[in-house]
């Protein structure tokens, strides 16, 4: 026998290790280690690596942006006619993308008129006069300081937010369960049931509203399956602009001399706006036996 | 063994299949996509190959910092401020105007479909012809 089982194991042992040996040696006779090391870091020096690994990107408030701890609003129902309504519903339509679909059962709405008895359904009465039954409210999600929900949200794709207590909407996290929907007492919320805005084909525009109008280009779409509503304008917030719908509805106020018929400030500072007219005058906030405590208030 | 002639030649004709798509496909790669950078800004958000190996986490934090904490203002590695936005930033007339040119050229050469675009816009590509008005 030539090949004893000694023998053998060290033979099979150097055999193993010159084939590893092979590929390793041959790799740096032909890479420069400099060249290895840059690609490894992904093109960086290693001092540049080094100074990246330091470096957490993060976000800051802007500067311009408006600050609160507590957004609301209050709608004045006498400063409200129907022009200024609709004037104020276009102005958010427009600016957040929302879709003008021809089935009402596919309907998106983030702001919309409604009368009396659906807005306060427990006050209603029979007697109630003329003037107050047809009066076009402007309704909205209310912001709630309490929101339903919120709660019910199993993704947390509707939240509030902690800073300034504004309810929103991460479109990226919501699945369209509607739980949401179900437990909003408001019916604040849409689905988007179809997809709202079907593009020809890429590198085109979406087209809106029954193909007439291209959109905001600022601000995003909605895909087919997820809920929307009304953000209180958050991106407008940032830019340091006052809501859409009470921009509108101030300008209008003045070209029609009648009071402003939205009124949006923070709940925190004694000396907003919202604040001098919730002291100054009698206001209604939508059904109060329920506990979300919402931040929009009616001086009817 | 029996029918050892019938098994080592259906061993072959197995293995000359399973290897199929290995040596025929091999040296046929597509070239590497080569994408179209801005003419008019020069430098991006953070230095080139960081973009390129994590622009996918940087966009991803900035839909959280933008969506959830209102933090809409990003401070780069090189002390600029930009604004957190794919729309109003990234894809920018200045930047990315072409989104066929610069984004999709790898992501349709990696078989990478992300569904930004489901919902954000996309800026609008004019046919050349259209262009030269």
């Amino acid at each position: 026998m030539g090949v004893n089982r000694r023998k053998f194991l060290k033979i099979a042992g150097m055999s193993t290790l010159g084939a590893a040996a092979a590929p390793a040696s041959n790799a740096l006779a032909a890479v420069n280690p400099i060249d290895w090391v840059y690609e490894k870091l992904g093109g960086f020096t290693p001092f540049e690596t080094l100074l990246h690994l330091l470096h957490r990107p993060v976000g800051y408030r802007p500067g311009e942006a408006l600050t609160g701890q507590k957004w609301a609003m209050v709608v004045n129902v006498k400063g409200l006619d129907e022009e200024i309504a609709e004037a104020c519903i276009e102005a958010c339509h427009r600016v957040h993308n929302v879709p003008k679909l021809d089935n009402p059962r596919h309907e998106i709405k983030w702001i919309w008129h409604s009368e009396y008895k659906h807005v306060f359904p427990g006050q209603k009465h029979e007697l109630i006069g003329e003037k107050y039954q047809h009066a076009p409210f402007l309704v909205m999600c209310n912001h709630c300081e309490n929101p339903a929900c919120v709660r019910v949200c199993p993704t947390k794709a509707t939240f509030k937010r902690k800073s300034d207590g504004i309810v929103l909407m991460d479109m990226h996290r919501c699945i369209g369960c509607r739980f949401c929907m179900a437990a909003c007492p408001f019916g604040a919320r849409s689905f988007n049931w179809v997809n709202p805005w079907p593009r020809e084909k890429a590198g085109t525009l979406p087209r809106f509203r029954q193909g007439k109008e291209p959109p905001n280009p600022e601000y995003p779409t909605r895909a087919k399956g997820v809920v929307e509503k009304c953000n209180f304008c958050a991106e407008r917030l940032a830019k340091g602009q006052i809501p859409a719908c009470v921009e509108v509805c101030q300008e209008m106020a003045k070209e029609k001399g009648k009071e402003p018929a939205l009124v949006f400030g923070d709940l925190e500072d004694p000396d907003s706006e919202v604040r001098e007219l919730l002291r100054s005058h009698y206001t209604l906030r939508r059904k109060p036996e329920l506990g979300t405590n919402p931040n929009v208030y009616y001086m009817v | 063994m029996y029918d050892g002639g019938k098994i080592v030649a259906g061993i072959i004709i197995g293995l000359i299949f399973l290897t199929f798509p290995i040596w025929y496909t091999h040296g046929t790669a597509p070239p590497r996509p080569e994408v179209k950078l801005p003419e008019k800004t020069k430098e991006c958000v953070e230095p080139r190959a960081y973009m390129k190996t994590k622009h996918m986490q940087l966009i991803d934090l900035w839909r959280d910092s933008v969506v959830r904490v209102a933090n809409r203002s990003y401070l780069a590695f090189n002390g600029k401020k930009y604004d957190m936005s794919l729309q109003n930033t990234c894809m920018s007339q200045d930047c990315h105007a072409k989104k066929s040119e610069f984004c999709d050229r790898c992501h349709n050469y990696t078989g990478v479909v992300p569904y930004c675009w489901d919902c954000h816009i996309e800026p609008e590509e004019k046919p050349q012809a259209e262009e030269k008005h």
